[in-house]
């Protein structure tokens, strides 16, 4: 069975006054029927970029795709235009972001706003498309829907606001579901409850997510694969257990390395040094070299960007001597 | 060294009430890490505005090396208020974009030294820069000059500069990459090694506190439910949220 989405090559590049910034350059991410894809990065490594291309939602100008295919079920995301992408938007695909501050209107009713996505992909309105937005509330765990589901967003909590963001992605039954940060600016404790909500949600209807995050810890609670980006670029993808059994680049083990959970008390974190480049300056050559310290730079690429080689299968990673190198 | 004995704080609004500190008190020896851990609206920040000063309690005394800074009169206690530096957790907000570097940290310095001028001036602060891992010679730059991690380091700097006796570093890491985070902790583990840095370290991500701090409470509606050795209250928490707490945080498996 293909992949139900499959991005290949992707390169999406934004022309600024200060030169052209390669925020997506040459990524490529398999999202396989009813799995969790985590895309793991810093910020500016291109994560965000890379799944709002998907929807059209990059601002053109200044950005560009450059190249590339993001084969969904047969068509290519890619090359369709506004008034087709509307027919994936909210329907097929939906997304959900880290700030349910700002994504939730709040001079509407809860209610008008889960509805609002029935009315538009499946022509379903007045009592039988509340009752739908009731039940999608009850499947978030939302206590006491059919009354809640009246209240403005400002009288939910941080948590709740993101269970009602959740409810509304998930109402139209979408194949795909992109969640950009969702749990960032939440507790802990809020974070596991909104994790197991999508987690149990993605069980029973089979939706398929791309989980965009920067912990590493909530990648391995919640993804079937992880795939790490660095500079606009795969540095390296495999499933889960896989990428944490055998980390391969240097990036990837420094990350692993630098978690303080993994740290006695009082021994040094290890640090990677420096700072992510500045991907309008970026030249060839292995983009990970300034910062590498526990492989050997002194083999890294220099007048060649390092190709993501399969090293054993499914487990990619970009042949870069120096950053492979074990010191 | 800092020692909050029964603080109590209630907010009103309108005829309602809300205990936001609910008789908390707590001790930070000289030179710990004091973690205070919590999710948000615990208090946790409420209780650090209280030991800033910022906020008067309804009941109860805070008191720095043995002076009742609750009982001062308001002009002695702006005195007070170098002794209290505080780091916060949004680097770009937390500096003037308008002053250099150098602007920034003399003015702070200046604080706590009014006749330090000249040639004196800029090599404390040249000096303060290097204690937090930046070069001397980047102080006539603007905070936007900078990287976030870099920013926080001046905000260190900062902080540093009035010759505080203890700092409240308020989610000091939660807004950097996860490859700045563990530099930012190497640099406050090394100021609390060789300053001998008296510091409450708030904070929701218990892996950071952990590293971190020497002990640990734990707040929960405005109140201490547990504290202890970091270790020991990691290892084997008393209360029921505290376990609740630590269970809900992922865990990454071992590597290597």
């Amino acid at each position: 069975m293909p992949p139900l989405l499959d991005i290949k090559n992707l390169k999406v590049h934004f022309h600024t006054r200060n030169g052209v910034v390669k925020a997506v350059d040459d990524v490529s991410i398999k999202v396989e029927q009813g799995e969790i894809a985590g895309i793991v990065g810093e910020s500016g490594s291109g994560k965000s970029v890379t799944a709002y291309s998907l929807l059209g939602l990059i601002p053109m100008p200044p950005g560009r795709i450059e190249g590339g295919s993001a084969i969904f079920q047969g068509t290519d995301l890619l090359k369709l235009n506004e008034r087709e992408l509307n027919q994936y938007r909210g329907r097929k695909i939906s997304m959900i972001f880290q700030d349910p501050m700002t994504s939730l209107n709040p001079y509407l009713k809860v209610s008008s706003q889960l509805v609002e996505p029935l009315a538009i992909h499946e022509n379903i309105t007045g009592k039988k498309a509340l009752h739908r937005a009731i039940e999608a509330l009850e499947s978030v765990g939302i206590d006491d829907a059919a009354t809640r589901i009246h209240s403005y967003p400002h009288e939910f909590s941080g948590g709740m606001r993101q269970r009602v963001m959740i409810a509304m992605a998930l109402i139209t039954k979408p194949d795909l579901l992109i969640a950009d940060e969702p749990t960032t600016a939440l507790d802990v404790t809020v974070q596991k409850q909104v994790l197991d909500v999508i987690r149990t949600l993605q069980k029973d209807t089979g939706t398929s997510v791309i989980f965009i995050t920067h912990d590493l810890a909530v990648v391995h609670e919640m993804c079937d694969t992880v795939n790490l980006l660095y500079a606009g670029r795969d540095v390296e993808s495999a499933s889960a257990s896989q990428l944490i059994q055998n980390p391969l680049h240097a990036y990837t083990r420094g990350l692993y390395r630098s978690n303080p959970s993994n740290h006695a008390k009082g021994s040094d974190l290890h640090t990677i040094p420096g700072l992510p480049p500045n991907l309008a300056k970026l030249g060839p050559g292995c983009a990970f070299r300034p910062r590498n310290t526990i492989g050997d730079p002194s083999l890294c690429l220099t007048d060649q960007t390092p190709e993501l080689i399969e090293h054993s299968p499914r487990h990619f990673v970009q042949n870069c001597p120096g950053c492979l190198a074990k010191s | 060294m800092l020692e909050l004995r029964n603080i109590r704080k209630t907010f009103h609004k309108g005829d309602q009430s809300v205990v936001a500190v609910d008789d908390v008190s707590l001790d930070i020896k000289n030179g710990d890490i004091l973690g205070l851990v919590g999710e948000s609206g615990c208090g946790k920040s409420t209780l650090s505005r209280i030991i800033m000063q910022l906020l008067m309690p309804d009941s109860g005394s805070v008191r720095l090396a043995g002076t009742d800074l609750t009982s001062l009169p308001r002009h002695k206690i702006r005195r007070h208020r170098l002794d209290f530096q505080m780091v916060f957790q949004d680097p770009y907000a937390s500096l003037n974009p308008r002053l250099t570097i150098f602007s920034t940290l003399s003015e702070a310095i200046q604080q706590r030294h009014p006749k330090l001028k000249g040639e004196p001036l800029r090599k404390r602060v040249g000096e303060l820069l290097e204690t937090v891992g930046l070069a001397a010679d980047q102080m006539q730059r603007y905070p936007h000059e900078f990287s976030g991690g870099q920013r926080q380091r001046i905000a260190i700097a900062r902080a540093l500069a009035p010759e505080p006796r203890i700092i409240i570093a308020d989610e000091p890491v939660s807004a950097l990459d996860v490859s700045i985070q563990s530099q930012i902790l190497n640099l406050l583990r090394k100021l609390q090694r060789e300053l001998g840095l008296t510091m409450l370290f708030v904070s929701h991500d218990l892996a950071v506190v952990r590293y971190l701090a020497d002990k640990i409470c734990v707040m929960y509606q405005g109140k201490i439910v547990e504290s202890g050795d970091a270790e020991e209250v990691f290892t084997n928490p008393q209360e029921e949220y505290t376990q609740k707490l630590l269970s809900a945080v992922p865990i990454l498996p071992t590597a290597d």
